[in-house]
């Protein structure tokens, strides 16, 4: 096992500017990323629930989310 | 010892520079750590039973606000690693007992970690959304369709033609969003249509006729944003908003991995 420590002189971190609607986000990372049951049996299936469960409370997920509403565009 | 742990895992990636890798917490705010197997790396934070462990998280997915803020440091921790390299993302929730049960899940997947990285190397995922107003499309052309006629068969051959031109807008819509999606998938190393989210969700009146998701050649990313412009200007009644780059969920092998 390895500790992250810091970087010698704090550099930032290389973080890119983008800014996530939280829409996109969910998308993504309830319906996308690796699949691998861990210890903690949430399969996928309850994910996948709660992500449908989360589609009839979802008209206040826009009233936490600015974003999606004034979307800049370049 | 206080407080029973979890270790929640965010992506696993490979030769990470560790004396780079800035200071970053997670989820509950830890710190971020790497635990190693099969010559892979997964990075992981050592979270609080009470508020990550199953009979919680099953609660707390629920809860949209705390969904929010753990969707967000979930995804801050992936996006970082994967600024220093290819980086397999994990979903959502995926939590283990203790580093040696991480440790034997990467040994046991080691092969589809290999081939999901493989895949993602040197390319970004780029999402592409399009909204049309088929309504307003549909709107102007109903009055030159209703001739001199009563005031009741007016009413019913106006109502008549709005229903049929909402009806050819929105397929016409559909028709403009494949060959868009069509378009970018020939820049892109895979493209995948997503399920499209409710329109309720985005306050807009518009309707999402394309949630495309597209993993690209970084040499190529340029031209992928350039096309999403020239497409959106070429398809009027169809707007596009280009979002990334992403760390790789939509490819990173959701389908492949096997439990």
């Amino acid at each position: 096992m390895t500790e992250i420590e810091p970087a010698s002189s704090r550099s930032p971190a290389p973080v890119s500017d983008r800014r996530v609607a939280l829409v996109d986000l969910l998308d993504r990372v309830l319906a996308g990323g690796v699949v691998i049951v861990g210890d903690v049996r949430l399969s996928v299936a309850d994910v996948d629930l709660v992500h449908i469960s989360l589609r009839t409370l979802i008209t206040s997920v826009s009233a936490l989310d600015p974003l999606t509403d004034e979307r800049d565009r370049p | 010892m206080g407080e029973q742990h979890v270790v929640w895992l965010y992506a696993v990636t490979r030769r990470l520079d560790v004396a780079r890798f800035p200071a970053t917490t997670g989820v509950a705010r830890e710190p971020v750590r790497i635990v190693e197997a099969a010559d892979l790396m997964a990075v992981v934070g050592s979270v609080g039973a009470g508020e990550f462990g199953e009979d919680a998280l099953r609660r707390n997915l629920e809860d949209l606000a705390w969904l929010e803020a753990t969707a967000r440091a979930h995804d801050a921790v992936v996006d970082i690693v994967n600024h220093f390299g290819p980086t397999v993302p994990l979903r959502l929730a995926t939590v283990y007992h203790d580093d040696d049960s991480v440790r034997a899940s990467l040994v046991a997947h080691r092969g589809e970690f290999d081939t999901a990285l493989r895949r993602v190397t040197g390319r970004t995922e780029w999402g592409v959304k399009g909204y049309a107003d088929p309504d307003s499309i549909a709107n102007h052309s109903v009055e030159e369709q209703v001739g001199d006629v009563g005031e009741g068969t007016a009413y019913l051959l106006r109502r008549r033609a709005r229903l049929s031109a909402l009806q050819a807008a929105e397929s016409e819509a559909a028709a403009k969003a494949h060959r868009i999606h069509e378009a970018l998938s020939r820049i892109a190393v895979v493209a995948k249509r997503q399920p499209v989210p409710h329109a309720e969700l985005l306050h807009k009146r518009a309707k999402i006729v394309l949630n495309g998701t597209y993993l690209v050649d970084n040499e190529r990313a340029d031209e992928f944003a350039d096309t999403v412009r020239t497409l959106d200007d070429q398809h009027p009644g169809i707007e596009l908003d280009l979002t990334g780059p992403w760390p790789p969920y939509s490819f990173a092998g959701v389908d492949q991995m096997s439990p």
